[in-house]
């Protein structure tokens, strides 16, 4: 696959979109300036410094090493799902946020790991990580869209969900539709991105196995295998955090929590 | 006909409520009347423990509000709120869900249509619940919880969006589901009218505090 390595000033010629948009942006007076220019440059060195990483790493496959890398992208998936709600998050739903993302994510990954993919030996690095890295980045951009549907869902049903508790439901029958809508959200742009598959783009990690030299046969099997992978896990962590995650609005009185 | 449904003692609320002393009598209608934000809404969210005191008990058929399971006590002490809420689907969708709430089977449709009669509100089971006015989704809600036929009422307000025809119509009803069933029905209400000719049992709140308690008397 070496003819095609990308030399270090063919890189720097792709930097010419960044120069264009600036121009642009300059010109139209849109005040946007800086923001491109620090996301290009910490989009540079994030990835330069995970490519140093992982080279390291892949040379040196090691069980810890990779449990260690699972685990910090985990902990940031969930940081960032606490970070992305609209409204600030009370321990409660905190704690169940981070059960269902571990529980869901490992149980994942255990099976597609050692049963689909049958990797050996099972930590190398080369597979579970990127693989890992699709699967934890997929569900927690659901779990976050579920996190903000039932905490919008709470908010603006509330009158809905007491009115229910007065009529003797139980909270999760109090909740089930706000359970239901938030479980809908988080499982949406998942689903929707199978039924745009291969027709209106080409998944990035197809492309790179492609552009890497894979057989488009081999690398649609590996896309095919990690989108069901991707659906498997979105939707397990989603489905434990809605079931548990409803539990952190109301008290052991079965009232709303003020708060 | 002495017998108290709820027993109040030394009840603290925040600054919201606050009383010593006070009982609710059984199978009669209770009427709570008081100027608004004086606590009455409060109160009876306290009866089915929908919020808890912070000092104080509430006994309730003689077992305090702590001890009940606060879903089972709610099947018993079914409470309709201020603002009629809809959940969606038909009128049929809506009177039916009172029931799956409270783990109780449904029933034919001709009961329905007959708690529709008795609420005065002339509409189709398939009729779609978002359509319906203010003062027909107060019908539904008061119908549903009919339905579920517990032994206590509370009704925050059942006839505000009502007019005086209906609301003469709908207690009357009410009055005699009381007398026939010996319910017990506790309501807030700002209408006078209503509180002379049905209640048996008045309370009236003052800023969080019972001014005053006392029978019905016939006035005509």
């Amino acid at each position: 696959m070496s003819s095609n390595d990308l030399t270090l000033w063919q890189l720097v010629s792709a930097y010419i979109f960044i120069l264009i948009l600036l121009i642009i942006v300059k010109v139209k007076g849109i005040q946007r300036e800086k923001e491109i220019l620090i996301s290009s440059v910490r989009m540079t060195i994030q990835l330069m410094i995970v490519g140093y990483i992982l080279a390291y790493v892949f040379g040196n496959a090691n069980p810890v090493f990779t449990l260690v890398i699972l685990a910090l992208m985990l902990i940031f998936a969930i940081y960032n799902i606490y970070q992305r709600a609209k409204i600030p998050l009370n321990k409660e739903l905190k704690k169940k946020i981070a059960l269902s993302m571990t529980v869901g994510v490992i149980a994942t990954l255990i099976y597609f790991i050692l049963v689909t993919l049958n990797v050996k030996p099972w930590y190398n690095p080369r597979y579970v990580i990127p693989i890992a890295g699709m699967i934890i980045g997929n569900t927690m951009t659901g779990v976050s869209l579920g996190v903000n549907t039932l905490l919008e869902g709470m908010h603006t049903k509330k009158q809905m969900v007491e009115s229910a508790l007065m009529l003797g439901a139980k909270p999760n029958e109090a909740s089930r539709p706000i359970i239901n809508q938030a479980f809908d959200s988080a499982m949406l742009p998942t689903i929707n991105s199978m039924v745009g598959m291969g027709i209106v783009f080409l998944p990035g990690m197809m492309t790179g196995q492609i552009i890497g030299g894979a057989s488009p046969i081999q690398a649609i099997r590996y896309q095919i295998a990690v989108m069901l992978g991707i659906v498997g896990g979105a939707s397990l962590t989603v489905l434990l955090f809605v079931q548990i995650g409803y539990k952190a609005f109301f008290n052991s009185r079965c009232q709303l929590r003020e708060k | 006909m002495n017998e108290s449904t709820f027993h109040i003692h030394q009840l603290h609320y925040k600054n919201i409520l606050s009383i010593d002393d006070l009982s609710i009598p059984s199978g009669m209608i209770t009427c709570i009347i008081g100027e608004s934000g004086s606590g009455k809404t409060t109160l009876l969210k306290m009866l089915n423990h929908m919020i808890s005191p912070e000092s104080g008990d509430i006994e309730i058929e003689g077992r305090s509000v702590f001890e009940w399971n606060p879903v089972e006590l709610r099947r018993e002490v079914v409470m309709m709120a201020q603002t009629p809420v809809m959940f969606g689907g038909t009128v049929k969708d809506n009177l039916l869900i009172g029931l799956r709430f409270s783990e109780k089977p449904a029933v034919t449709d001709a009961r329905l249509k007959k708690v529709l009669k008795d609420v005065h509100l002339d509409k189709a089971l398939d009729e779609e619940s978002d359509a319906l006015s203010g003062g027909e989704k107060q019908r539904v809600s008061l119908a549903r919880i009919l339905l579920l036929d517990p032994p206590v009422l509370l009704l925050d307000e059942p006839s505000s969006a009502l007019d005086e025809e209906t609301t003469q119509f709908i207690m009357k009803k009410l009055a005699e589901f009381v007398k026939n069933n010996k319910k017990t029905l506790v309501m807030i209400t700002h209408s006078t009218a209503v509180v002379r000719a049905f209640a048996d049992h008045i309370i009236e709140i003052n800023k969080g505090q019972v001014v005053r308690e006392s029978e019905h008397i016939e006035q005509q």
